[in-house]
């Protein structure tokens, strides 16, 4: 079997870490995003390129600065044990906090651009309606931004999937907890044991592929019904 | 024009050759953990000889498979024995060029001072929540950890606490950054000017494990290189190992 138990709980653990983040991501997303399309605040240009950050440095330095920061010396690291949360590197939770900045902007400016194309006119509508504007946003904002929505989670979801440098520096590589498919494939490359490199990655490329293929799909049908 | 006459252009070739012949260039692909003392080395082969090494620093397997693939490098410092034995077996490199250039030293470490005790006991009675290691299937710093820590009977104890780093790089980081409290990692990570610079160390015994040789090979394509035959031998003299012992590797 060219898949080996050690593969398996990899792949386990990256669905979890995929499914986390982009749940995660999407409800703290959501919010910024509407203030982002929505504000006039003069703040809005500097938290929008907080926001993009992340794209610039390249994972394996991002990595190490989470590994500094939230490392017992770090103001991260400080603040996590004074909250009795212990250190977060090499658990699920410090991969968990890394993917989510390392995907940020992956899930805020898909949904940013669909608030903007939304424009005013629809929550002006319904507030002549009388709906309130938590009502509005739930109940016009949101399935309006729904393509949004979809392409934020497709993203959220393969860019965690595919993450590398971050989980290689804070994940300490531990069976189990902090190995996912990425550094188990990378592992096999440099061991050169090439036959369950291509084993794995064809595995990933196949089933992100038939993924990404669904949720296109559902993208093109919720479009349609709307119209 | 005095260069149409054939002596001339002759002597100008002649000289345009022997110069290159003289001063070549040579192409390494060095293993991360060879990067500080292959650096001097190579400012001093080439101020002692002419040539010149270019270097590349990477992971050992990593540069097996860009070698495999066609990579221009034309010689490999690795950070194993077994990588350049399998590219010359594979007829990608020269035969009979390999040899061992550096034996690297096992040592525990920890950034805090007095934490590690010069006998490794700390290892069967500390309280430590983490220790770095580097991935024993890649690295040969890992699986000399691992030996160590089974002939010391504590391999047990400790596996539920490993955390390893991708290359003893990596490991080195994780400790230094006092994540992990402590780890095993490269003696030349943490030596300076022939001694231990920062925090506590226990310099693991050879006897522990089985030695940590690095062996370096003359590519296929560097068969013909003066340059990288140049550098072969300067590896064994004495200003390179001069270098060499400064951070603690062995020969």
């Amino acid at each position: 079997m060219p898949i080996s138990p050690d593969d398996l709980s990899a792949v386990w653990l990256t669905l979890k870490l995929a499914a986390s983040t982009t749940a995660i991501l999407l409800l703290l997303a959501t919010p910024l995003a509407w203030w982002l399309a929505r504000t006039r605040s003069r703040w809005r240009a500097a938290v929008g390129a907080v926001v993009a950050l992340p794209l610039v440095l390249p994972p394996t330095v991002l990595g190490f600065y989470l590994l500094v920061s939230l490392g017992p010396h770090g103001p991260g690291g400080q603040l996590t044990q004074a909250l009795g949360l212990g250190l977060l590197p090499f658990t699920f939770a410090g991969l968990l906090l890394g993917s989510i900045i390392y995907s940020l902007p992956f899930a805020v400016q898909p949904l940013q651009h669909a608030f903007e194309a939304i424009g005013a006119r629809p929550m002006e509508a319904a507030a002549t309606l009388r709906a309130r504007p938590l009502d509005a946003f739930f109940t016009v904002a949101i399935p309006l931004a729904r393509p949004g929505f979809i392409t934020a989670a497709i993203l959220s979801f393969a860019h965690t999937v595919g993450e590398f440098g971050v989980v290689l520096m804070i994940g300490g590589n531990i069976p189990g907890q902090t190995r996912v498919v990425s550094t188990q494939i990378y592992g096999h490359v440099e061991a050169m044991d090439y036959a369950k490199a291509h084993w794995l990655a064809g595995g990933m490329v196949a089933f992100s592929f038939v993924v990404l293929l669904l949720m296109a799909m559902l993208n093109r049908r919720a479009v349609r019904v709307m119209m | 024009m005095a260069l149409r006459s054939p002596p001339a252009v002759c002597m100008l070739a002649t000289m345009l050759l022997s110069a290159a012949l003289h001063a070549a260039t040579v192409q390494v692909a060095v293993a991360a953990n060879f990067t500080a003392p292959m650096q001097k080395i190579a400012e001093v082969f080439e101020k002692d000889t002419g040539h010149k090494a270019v270097l590349s620093f990477g992971s050992t397997g990593r540069f097996y498979a860009q070698i495999k693939n066609g990579a221009p490098f034309q010689m490999l410092l690795a950070a194993d024995e077994q990588t350049p034995a399998r590219l010359e077996s594979e007829g990608l490199a020269s035969a009979g060029t390999r040899f061992t250039y550096a034996v690297g030293r096992l040592v525990l470490w920890s950034a805090q001072p007095a934490l590690v005790d010069n006998r490794g006991d700390v290892l069967g009675t500390g309280s430590f929540e983490r220790i770095a290691i580097a991935d024993p299937r890649l690295a040969p710093y890992g699986a000399a950890a691992i030996e160590t820590m089974r002939k010391l009977g504590v391999l047990q104890r400790l596996q539920p606490r490993f955390v390893q780093g991708e290359n003893i790089a990596q490991t080195y980081q994780f400790v230094s950054t006092g994540n992990a409290l402590l780890g095993f990692v490269a003696l030349s990570q943490v030596m300076v000017d022939g001694r231990i610079a920062q925090g506590s160390a226990w310099v693991v015994p050879a006897a522990m494990h089985t030695q940590i040789r690095q062996d370096a090979v003359v590519l296929a394509n560097g068969k013909d290189n003066p340059a990288a035959a140049a550098l072969a031998a300067y590896l064994k003299s004495e200003p390179a190992r001069a270098i060499l012992r400064a951070y603690g590797y062995e020969f």
